[in-house]
């Protein structure tokens, strides 16, 4: 599989002298997940900022095949004064997109992430929960085939959170991006991925690499079996190697 | 799907157990237990909507506080004012009944307040329509470059501070004494809430919403229009609900000092003073703080229109 993103060696040192990335080296192939873990504060968010071309890197190589990109923030970024199906809609709005086919691909996104029935509502009367599927499905509207999602449950309960996973690996599976996933959370990471990162603090090196062999659709039970402890275990080990 | 969420601590396991096998639902958005949150928050909303009969129970506070104030204006004047100045105070009743009507008056007094209303009013309002044009076009140039802010800001700020009283003479000459000074004095006490609002509300929305448009090479004028004017809409009728009171205030002061043209409350006011309508004067006061509220609330009541649906502090 050709990569869809593919990080060279970048450094990040921003102009208050933080050295927050140091030659960092990894790719994300076409239909892979690939998801960083590491402690608070190592540059995770700052390589999908890098990524996206939000902040620029001070050095190394940053490969993107296909400009168009998804990319869910830490928080759903919904805009108040606007629905649940107008704020949706804002991404094709801002591509210039027909408003027909824009009402359409607003409608098939909400439909997608299960929120159809709320759409005139405003976010203010939207759960956790709710808020971040209106901000997967505005990202949805433009068919990315590169996904970034910068801790996008990191706030929310954990059965929620449980549940969006599984949602957003049918999403996975039938969008078929390139995903790249920042959590905290070891269980989310390896539930979700193909391919788990371990970063070190900073300055943010990728230490450690496991490929998650369970294959997909992957039954919520997974969770409680042996190999999945297994798994987690070692990624729990390079983490806390990472934090010293 | 609530029963589960009711479940004691003891029953976790359960209750976790029960939930899970909800998630594997097939079709998402039928009804699980992220939805039913929603549901229970829109149902509390409407129930707390507020029905017509609560204008009354709204209404009563401030008519005692009316009453209230009454009574103590007519203590006052009988038991601690002197003769002489009883004369000048009227008791508020007669206020009522002689200084809204010619009795005690000149004859033409009630068609003369009414007129007044109406000047006043028309000064006030074009004076608030121009200080919201210009103060709002001011804090768009001043939110888009820092050193704009700086260089814009202390005139802003010394526009608060000047005494109309010390620019009269000036405006005077260029604008003579007539309704165009008026409204120019209008706008100038009345438009440094407007900029200060604005700017404060057109830097408010968040960073992340920033990136966003950012992200999707919004141009200045889509960040503008579809991100910042509408984050910065409830800090902006801030400014215009701080500034309604203020154009009457504005209206009234220029009216003291150009009093040429037609009669506004301000000219009334100082016309009854002089010639010892005490009744009336007192009345043209009532009438001018009357105006003052209306503006504030038909401001406060387009707030609710505009961004009502959304912002809670509008409803």
């Amino acid at each position: 599989m050709p990569a869809a993103l593919a990080f060279d060696r970048i450094t990040k040192v921003f102009p208050d002298g933080t050295h927050a990335l140091a030659d960092a080296t990894f790719a994300v192939d076409e239909g892979e997940f690939v998801t960083v873990v590491g402690p608070s504060g190592c540059g995770k968010s700052t390589l999908l900022r890098i990524a996206s071309g939000l902040t620029p890197a001070t050095g190394g190589k940053l490969t993107v095949t296909d400009p168009n990109l998804g990319y869910t923030f830490q928080d759903a970024t919904l805009l108040p004064w606007r629905t649940v199906g107008k704020n949706v809609e804002l991404l094709c709005e801002l591509h210039r997109v027909p408003k027909a086919e824009r009402a359409k691909r607003a409608q098939d996104a909400i439909n997608l992430v299960g929120l159809s029935g709320f759409e005139n509502f405003y976010p203010k009367a939207l759960s956790g929960g709710m808020k971040m599927r209106a901000s997967l499905a505005r990202s949805l509207t433009l068919k990315p085939k590169v996904f970034l999602f910068d801790e996008p449950f990191g706030a929310i309960d954990e059965i929620t959170r449980e549940r969006l996973n599984e949602e957003l690996m049918r999403l996975f599976l039938r969008e078929k991006f390139a995903g790249l996933f920042i959590t905290h959370s070891i269980y989310e990471a390896v539930y979700l991925s193909t391919r788990v990162l371990v970063m070190s603090a900073r300055p943010g090196r990728i230490i450690a690499s496991f490929a998650v062999p369970f294959p997909y659709p992957r039954s919520p039970d997974l969770r409680f079996e042996p190999a999945f402890a297994e798994l987690t275990g070692k990624v729990n080990h390079a983490l806390r190697s990472a934090h010293a | 799907m609530s029963e589960h969420r009711n479940d004691g601590p003891g029953a976790e396991s359960r209750g976790r157990h029960a939930i899970r096998s909800a998630d594997r639902a097939p079709a998402p958005g039928s009804g699980g237990p992220i939805a039913i949150i929603g549901q229970e928050e829109l149902q509390a909303k409407s129930a707390t909507a507020s029905p017509r009969r609560n204008i009354l129970r709204d209404a009563m506070p401030p008519a005692i506080v009316f009453i209230l104030f009454l009574l103590a204006w007519a203590g006052y004047r009988t038991f601690v004012l002197d003769r002489f100045k009883r004369r000048i105070v009227p008791l508020p009743w007669t206020v009522l009944t002689r200084g809204f009507t010619t009795a005690g008056a000149s004859k033409k007094n009630p068609s003369e307040l009414i007129t007044g209303i109406k000047i006043t009013t028309q000064v006030a309002v074009t004076g608030l329509v121009i200080a919201t044009i210009v103060g709002v076009m001011l804090a768009v140039l001043m939110s888009t470059r820092k050193w704009v802010e700086n260089s814009v800001y202390p005139y802003a700020v010394a526009l608060q501070t000047i005494p109309i009283i010390a620019i009269a003479p000036i405006i005077n000459i260029i604008l003579g004494s007539g309704l165009g000074a008026r409204i120019f004095t209008c706008v100038v006490i009345s438009i440094f809430p407007i900029i200060i609002n604005t700017l404060f509300g057109l830097k408010s929305a968040d960073a992340g919403q920033h990136d966003l448009f950012t992200l999707h090479e919004a141009g200045f004028f889509t960040r503008l229009f579809k991100l910042q004017f509408q984050a910065a809409l409830p800090s902006m009728f801030e400014g215009f609900r701080i500034s309604a009171g203020l154009s009457v205030i504005g209206a009234i002061v220029g009216e003291f000092f150009f009093s040429q043209g037609p009669r506004g409350l301000g000219i009334l006011i100082d016309i009854y003073k002089s010639r010892g309508l005490y009744n009336a004067l007192f009345a043209a006061i009532i009438l001018s703080s009357m105006l003052g509220l209306v503006v504030f609330f038909a401001v406060t009541w387009l707030r609710k229109i505009v961004i009502g649906r959304w912002y809670q502090a509008a409803r």
